[in-house]
């Protein structure tokens, strides 16, 4: 799994692509939090137009961030998760806390 | 027994969970499934590979995990098996965000994952002898 990032004001956005399973989880979990501690952001939001597989490791993966960011008073959304990794996000019930834009403007422009 | 069917073990490590979906997708596509049939086996295989690995293994990287996958009209039956240290408790196994690992992170979704994925799943375990994950999926002709 790759990860790039970028910047848009006091928001982060984070570019996931490739697979997000158990194997690919450990490096990319650590790597966000790297990433957001050095941006030094609250604002955070996950772009999934690229993850092409995700199964519920990486739903841990979303949580534990979500964990992370909310006891700093902090935001977490994702954007543009579609096919089955929409459906395994459905499973989880996670859209039921974590917010979920069809467009990464929507995103930027409402957290 | 089946109209087709292949067997491959693996060592317990988490860069074959890709090669085991990858693996059974490509002997499954033989009955011309969707997209999203195939997109759900891979996940599906994906849950009870991971834990093999994880639970089943405790991490260790020198288990062997053996998949089964066998092909009835346009049925599929996948059989995910290893010789790990067995589920304590499989009903509570079977809830939604239970997990016995919270310190990995762990979301506890990974059987309801593989019950709304495929038509069936059954478990088998015994503590210190292994655990057998046997799935069902029927995909729809066109």
């Amino acid at each position: 799994m790759y990860l790039d990032f970028e910047t848009s004001g006091d928001k982060l956005i984070l570019v996931l692509s490739g697979e997000l399973d158990h194997h690919s989880a450990e490096e990319v979990r650590n790597k966000i939090d790297d990433i957001i501690n050095r941006v030094g952001t609250n604002k955070v939001i996950m772009d999934f137009a690229n993850v092409t597989f995700m199964d519920s490791s990486g739903i841990g993966v979303i949580i534990g961030r979500y964990k992370k960011l909310t006891m700093k008073n902090g935001t977490l959304c994702i954007t543009r998760v579609k096919g089955s990794v929409e459906r395994v996000f459905e499973l989880s019930g996670l859209f039921k806390i974590i917010k979920v834009y069809k467009t990464l403007e929507e995103a930027v422009n409402i957290i | 027994m089946y109209d087709n069917m292949m067997k491959i073990e693996f060592l317990s490590k988490s860069q074959n969970e890709s090669f085991a979906r990858v693996a059974v997708a490509a002997f499954a596509s033989q009955l011309d499934p969707t997209v999203e049939e195939i997109s759900d086996v891979k996940t599906a295989v994906s849950e009870a590979v991971t834990n093999a690995i994880i639970h089943g293994y405790g991490e260790k990287e020198d288990g062997i995990v053996v998949i089964e996958v066998g092909l009835n009209k346009n049925q599929i039956e996948i059989t995910v098996k290893d010789e790990g240290c067995g589920i304590d408790d499989i009903n509570r196994a079977r809830e939604p965000l239970y997990t016995s690992r919270p310190d990995l992170e762990r979301s506890g979704m990974g059987f309801t994952v593989m019950e709304s994925f495929m038509d069936s799943v059954e478990i088998e375990s015994n503590q210190n002898v292994g655990t057998r994950i046997h799935m069902k999926k029927i995909f729809s002709s066109l």
